[in-house]
C-alpha cells in the first residue's frame, strides 16, 4: 500500500500529520503487518513528555510486545482511547487510528522525517532485507 | 540403566550417522581441564526393590499425623483428602505435562486451570485469578510488586501480625526490589499510611488466628489511594468469612495448601493472586483464557503472554515461569469432590472443633489471651507451657506452636489449631493429657 | 462446558471422576509420547520416584513439627544436598527456591547482597542474547539493568562483544551452558576470566544440566552460582506447569548469602541452622517444595555415579543422531556438533510454511511438538531436545514425521498451515482470547 502524501513518516514506522503545532500520531501500515494483530495498545499519558526516536508507549500482539517511538519531541496533548478498546483498529485501518497528539518543542524535527515517496523507497529496503 | 533405551548396537548405528567416533567425542567441546576423570563420589545405584526399602525407613525416621496428634497450623494445615484427588492428579497424562504452551495437545489442563480461575474468583469474591504462584508467601510478596507497579508508589506496609514466614519472604523480595517495608501494628495504621504508600498487607485470619475487621482498615487504605492486599493462609476460611470483595480487597494472595494437598512438610502445594479486574494487565503468571477453534468450536489457551518473562524479558514485572499447576489441579478436583455446600459443611467443622478445644483449654486454666473470634486456631496462654509442650509431646501430641521464640512478647503462648482432623474424641483425649500433667 | 463447583451444590463422585479422567484424555504427558520440547527437559519420569514422594513418612508431616519428628526428612534433605554439591562443585546449596526462575531471582538477590555488603556500586547484569527470558526478568526484579551480550557466528558468546561490555559496574554475567541453541560454550573459561577481572561473578542458569551430568562440574568450568531444575535434569515430572523445585548452589564466597535455614547434621541428629545474619533471608515458606526433593532424591540413588554419565552420553547421542538425520531436510543455523539439544528453522520451508504450522502438525503425528520461535537469535527457531529416555526408534520415526511434513508443506501446504485435524480441538483463536478476554466461567 502506498503511504499517505498528507503525512510524514519516521524510520520507526510512525507516521505524523502536522496541524499547526500539534503533530498527530500513529503506526504505518508496513509496522501494523510486522506486529501481526494488535491485542493491546498501552496509550502515553496526557501531560506526559515525549523525546524524538524514544519509546512513547507499548503496542501487544500475541506474541511480542513492541515500543512505539514518538517521531518528534514534545508533550503529549491528547490520546485515542477508542483504540484502547479496538486496538484492532491499529490493523484495521493505520492511517486512521492516531495514537496520541503531541505538541511539539521543536518544529525543526520536522526535516528529519520523510515524506511519503521517501518512506515508500525506504519500506521497499527494509522488505529486500527480509 | 533402566532408564535409558538405547543398547550398544544402537549406539554404533547412531554414532556412524553422526560420524562420529565414540561417544567421548561428542563432549570435545568441555575443557579438558575441567572434564571428570574419576567417577562422582555418589551412592552407588540401587535396585528398586532396596531402593523402596530405603526410602520407606527414611520415611518411617518421620512421626507422620498418624502417629502424632497435630493441633498445629500457622500456614499448613491438617486437613482430609478425598482419594479423588490423588486420582486425578496421578494421571500421567496431567503430571506428566509441561507448560500447556501448545494449546490444541493440552486441552485437559488448560481447561481445569480455568475451572480453577473461576473457582478461586468464586471463593474470593474477586473478577480474576491466575493459574498459580509457588505458596502462599511468595503469591503475597508478587502482590506486592503488582501493587508498587500499579500505584507507582514505593511504600509498603505490612501487618505485623501477617504470617512470619509471610513476613520473611516479603522482606527478601523488597529488599531485592528496593522497597520501603515498614512492618506496624494495624491499631497504627492510620498515622503510618500515607500518600507515598502503595499498599498495606493484612491477613484473613490474622496469623494469630484472629479475624480482623477489614471493612474497617479498606476505608483507612482507600482514603490514602493505597491497595488493600488481603493473605489468606487457610484457604478454608474463605467457605466460613464473608467474601473478600465484601471487605473490598483490591488483591488476595493466598495459599491453597487446605485444599486436597498433602502437608509435605511445606510443600508442593500452591499459592494464588486474585485481583480486581482492573488490575489484570499487572497480574503475574499464566492466565488461561477462552477462545474458539477455526470451526468455532469452544476451547482454552494461555493468554496475555506478552505480560511474561519469555515475551516482555526485561520488562517483565515477574519472572514466574513454572508455578505449581499440579497443586491447583489438586485444589481444583478437590472443590469440585466437597462441592460449594460440602466445603461450609468442612469450615462450620473446624469452627466447631475449635470452639470445642477453645472451651476445654479455658477449663483448663489457659487463657486466651487476643480474646477476639477465630476461624480453627487460636492463641493460648498459661505459665510453664513450654515444657508442657514437650510433656505432651512423649505422649504423641503436638500441642501447637510455641510463639516465644518468634514473638518474644508473647511468652508462655502456643497457637493451636483444630481441623476437622482434630475430632471431639482427640480433643477429650488432648484432656485427659492434660489432666494427668496438673 | 458445565462448572462443577457451583453454589449450594455437591456433585456426586461419579460425576467428578469422569468430568476429570475425560480431560487428562485431552491432554499429553511424556508416558503418552515423545516430548521434545526444546530447553524443557522432558525425560521419562520413573514410577518409583512417585511411590517413594506418597509414603506417608514424607506426605503426612507438618513443617512445624518439633524437629525430632521430622529426623528422616532433614536427613533427606541433607543428602539431597550433599549429591548435587558433588554434582557441581560448589560448597553449599539452598533447596529452598520452588522452580528454576525462583532460582535465579534467589541467585541475583545473593550476588546483590554481596555487593551491598562490599560496599560496591554495581548496577548492571549481562545477559547473553540466547538466554531464557527469565533471565533478564530475573534481573530486572533486583533493580539491575540487563545488558544484552552478543552471540557470535559459531552460536556462542560474542568474546570481543563481552569485552565491550564488562565493567566494573558489572556485577555478574547470566550464563546458560550448554546455551539454548544447545551449543557449549566453547570459550567458557575465557568468558569466566574476563567477567571474574573486573570483580563480577558468572551466574549458571542449570536449565541445561542435564548435559553435563558425570562429565564436568560447572564449577570447575569458573561458574560461582548456579541453580538446577530438578524437574528436568533430575527427572521430578513437570506436573503440567508445575511444581518445579529450583535449588542454588555457590562457592564458599557466596555461601553467607544463602536463604536460611540450611540443614547441619550435629552428632547423629539434623537440624534446621538459621545462624548467618548476611543470608538473604527466605524466599519461600518453610523449605521449599519437600516433596519435590524426595522424587529427586530417589532418582539420585536409583542411578548411581555411572548412571549420571550415561544419562548425559545418551541425551547427546540421541540429540546428535537426530540433528545429523533432519539437517539433511531443515535448515540448521549452526553447523556443528550439539550438546543435548539443537535448532533447526524454517527457513527455506516451501509455501510459507512456518514454525508454527509444523509444530502443529507434528501433533497429528502423535508427537509434542517442539519448543518453537525460541532462542530469539534464531529466525523461525524449532529447538528440540530428545533426551536420553528416547530410543532410536523413537527418533527414527520422529524425523520420518518431520520428513513427511516437510513434503506435505512442498505438495499439499494447506494440510499443514490448518494443523492440527486430529486433536480435540483445531488451532485456537489465540487474537480472540487476548482481545475478548475471558478467564473465568460465568452463569
Amino acid at each position: 500500500m502506498a503511504s499517505p502524501s498528507d503525512k510524514k513518516y519516521s524510520k520507526e514506522h510512525e507516521w505524523c500529520k502536522i496541524e499547526g503545532d500539534i503533530a498527530v500520531v500513529g503506526i504505518t501500515d508496513y509496522a501494523q503487518k510486522s506486529l501481526t494483530d494488535v491485542v493491546f495498545i498501552e496509550l502515553p499519558k496526557v501531560g506526559q513528555k515525549v523525546e524524538r526516536c524514544k519509546p512513547m508507549c507499548s503496542v501487544e500482539s500475541v506474541k511480542s510486545v513492541s515500543d512505539v517511538f514518538a517521531p518528534v519531541s514534545g508533550e503529549i496533548v491528547e490520546v485515542n482511547t477508542k483504540i484502547e478498546e479496538k486496538p484492532e483498529m491499529l490493523n484495521k485501518d493505520p492511517y486512521n487510528s492516531w495514537i496520541a497528539k503531541i505538541k511539539l518543542s521543536n518544529k525543526d524535527e520536522l526535516n528529519e522525517l520523510m515524506d511519503s515517496k521517501q518512506y515508500d523507497a525506504f519500506v521497499e529496503d527494509e522488505e529486500k532485507k527480509d | 540403566m533402566r532408564f535409558i533405551a538405547n543398547n550398544d548396537a544402537n549406539k554404533k548405528e547412531m554414532l556412524k550417522e553422526i560420524g562420529a567416533k565414540s561417544i567421548k567425542d561428542l563432549f570435545v567441546d568441555i575443557p579438558k581441564q575441567a572434564l571428570i576423570e574419576n567417577s562422582l563420589a555418589l551412592p552407588n545405584s540401587l535396585s528398586e526393590k532396596d531402593l523402596r526399602k530405603q526410602l520407606e525407613s527414611l520415611g518411617q525416621k518421620n512421626k507422620t499425623n498418624r502417629q502424632l496428634s497435630l493441633f498445629l497450623g500457622g500456614g499448613c494445615y491438617n486437613h482430609f483428602i478425598p482419594a479423588t484427588v490423588p486420582a486425578i492428579t496421578g494421571r500421567s497424562e496431567f503430571y506428566t505435562a509441561y507448560t500447556p504452551y501448545q494449546a490444541e495437545t493440552s486441552q485437559g489442563i488448560l481447561q481445569a486451570i480455568y475451572e480453577w480461575q473461576t473457582m478461586i474468583c468464586m471463593l474470593t469474591g474477586l473478577d480474576a485469578a491466575n493459574a498459580s504462584i509457588y505458596d502462599g508467601a511468595t503469591a503475597t510478596a508478587e502482590a506486592i510488586i503488582m501493587a508498587k507497579n500499579i500505584k507507582g508508589k514505593n511504600k509498603v506496609l505490612v501487618a505485623k501480625s501477617l504470617n512470619p514466614e509471610y513476613l520473611e519472604v516479603a522482606k527478601t523480595y523488597a529488599k531485592a526490589n528496593g522497597l520501603e517495608l515498614k512492618e506496624i501494628e494495624l491499631a497504627e495504621l492510620e498515622r503510618e499510611i500515607d500518600e507515598k504508600t502503595a499498599c498495606l498487607i493484612v491477613q484473613q485470619p490474622n496469623f494469630f488466628g484472629c479475624i480482623e475487621n477489614l471493612k474497617e482498615i479498606e476505608k483507612k487504605v482507600h482514603a490514602k489511594n493505597a491497595l488493600l492486599i488481603v493473605a489468606v493462609a487457610e484457604a478454608l476460611s474463605l467457605a466460613f468469612l464473608p467474601l473478600l470483595k465484601m471487605a473490598d480487597a483490591d488483591i488476595v494472595s493466598a495459599d491453597v495448601q487446605s485444599f486436597g494437598n498433602s502437608m509435605s512438610f511445606g510443600g508442593p502445594a500452591a499459592g494464588v493472586i486474585a485481583c480486581k479486574q482492573q488490575y489484570v494487565r499487572q497480574l503475574p503468571g499464566r492466565l488461561v483464557g477462552k477462545t474458539v477453534d477455526s470451526d468455532g468450536k469452544q476451547g482454552f489457551i494461555l493468554t496475555l503472554q506478552a505480560r511474561e518473562q519469555h515475551i516482555r524479558r526485561e520488562k517483565a514485572s515477574s519472572n514466574i515461569c513454572t508455578n505449581q499447576a499440579l497443586g491447583a489441579l489438586a485444589a481444583t478436583v478437590y472443590l469440585a469432590t466437597v462441592g460449594e455446600k460440602g466445603l461450609k459443611e468442612i469450615a462450620e467443622e473446624n469452627h466447631g472443633n475449635a470452639l470445642y478445644l477453645a472451651g476445654m483449654l479455658r477449663e483448663k486454666g489457659f487463657s486466651l489471651p487476643f480474646g477476639k473470634s477465630f476461624f480453627n486456631e487460636f492463641v493460648v496462654k498459661k505459665p510453664g507451657i513450654k515444657e508442657l509442650h514437650k510433656k505432651l509431646l512423649s505422649k504423641g501430641i503436638v500441642f501447637g506452636l510455641l510463639l516465644e521464640d518468634r514473638f518474644p512478647k508473647l511468652k508462655d503462648c502456643a497457637l493451636v489449631t483444630a481441623t476437622e482432623m482434630n475430632s471431639r474424641e482427640e480433643i477429650d483425649k488432648l484432656a485427659a493429657a492434660l489432666e494427668e500433667e496438673k | 462446558m458445565k462448572l462443577l463447583f457451583e453454589k449450594g451444590r455437591n456433585l456426586a463422585e461419579p460425576v467428578v471422576i469422569r468430568h476429570y479422567t475425560a480431560l487428562s484424555r485431552l491432554n499429553f504427558g511424556v508416558d503418552n509420547g515423545f516430548y521434545p520440547l526444546g530447553s524443557c527437559t522432558m525425560k521419562y519420569n520413573p514410577k518409583v520416584c512417585e511411590e517413594a514422594a506418597k509414603l506417608d513418612g514424607f506426605t503426612q508431616i507438618h513443617p512445624l513439627q518439633p524437629l525430632e519428628t521430622v529426623q528422616g526428612a532433614l536427613q533427606l534433605m541433607y543428602e539431597l544436598e550433599r549429591m548435587l554439591k558433588e554434582i557441581c562443585g560448589f560448597s553449599r546449596f539452598s533447596l529452598q527456591p520452588a522452580a528454576g526462575a525462583h532460582g535465579e531471582l534467589t541467585g541475583i538477590m545473593m550476588i546483590q547482597a554481596y555487593f551491598k555488603k562490599k560496599a560496591q556500586k554495581r548496577t548492571k547484569v549481562l545477559v547473553p542474547d540466547s538466554a531464557h527470558g527469565t533471565n533478564p526478568a530475573s534481573v530486572s526484579m533486583c533493580g539491575f539493568e540487563s545488558i544484552k551480550v552478543k552471540s557470535n557466528s559459531r552460536g556462542n558468546i560474542d568474546l570481543d562483544d563481552l569485552k565491550e561490555k564488562v565493567d566494573e559496574e558489572v556485577a555478574a554475567i547470566m550464563i546458560t551452558n550448554p546455551n539454548t541453541l544447545g551449543l557449549f560454550e566453547k570459550d567458557i573459561t575465557e568468558v569466566c576470566e574476563i567477567v571474574h577481572k573486573k570483580g563480577g561473578f558468572v551466574y549458571g542458569d542449570g536449565a541445561n544440566m542435564n548435559a553435563l551430568l558425570g562429565k564436568c562440574k560447572p564449577a570447575d568450568l569458573g561458574i560461582d552460582i548456579m541453580h538446577l531444575n530438578l524437574h528436568k535434569t533430575f527427572s521430578t515430572p513437570h506436573g503440567g506447569g508445575g511444581p518445579g523445585s529450583g535449588p542454588v548452589g555457590a562457592i564458599e564466597k557466596l555461601v553467607p548469602f544463602l536463604p536460611r535455614p540450611l540443614v547441619e547434621k550435629r552428632g547423629q541428629s539434623y537440624e534446621f541452622d538459621y545462624s548467618g545474619e548476611d543470608s538473604i533471608g527466605k524466599v519461600r515458606s518453610f523449605y521449599g517444595n519437600f516433596g519435590v526433593m524426595v522424587k529427586a532424591y530417589t532418582y539420585l540413588k536409583a542411578i548411581g555415579p555411572d548412571g549420571l554419565e550415561e544419562i548425559a552420553e545418551n541425551a547427546v547421542l540421541n540429540a546428535n543422531y537426530l540433528q545429523s538425520k533432519l539437517q539433511k531436510h531443515y535448515h540448521l543455523p549452526f553447523k556443528r556438533r550439539c550438546m543435548h539439544e539443537f535448532v533447526i528453522s524454517d527457513r527455506h520451508m516451501p509455501n510459507n510454511v512456518t514454525a508454527n504450522d509444523i509444530a502443529k502438525r507434528l501433533m497429528d503425528y502423535g508427537f509434542h511438538p517442539p519448543t518453537v520461535y525460541f532462542p530469539l537469535i534464531v529466525k523461525g527457531a524449532i529447538m528440540i531436545e530428545p533426551t536420553e529416555s528416547e530410543s532410536k526408534e523413537t527418533l527414527d520415526r520422529f524425523a520420518d514425521a518431520m520428513v513427511k511434513i516437510k513434503e506435505e508443506a512442498e505438495r499439499n501446504a494447506e494440510v499443514v498451515r490448518e494443523a492440527p485435524h486430529k486433536m480435540p480441538v483445531k488451532r485456537l483463536d489465540a487474537v480472540k482470547a487476548a482481545r475478548e478476554l475471558n478467564l473465568r466461567w460465568k452463569q
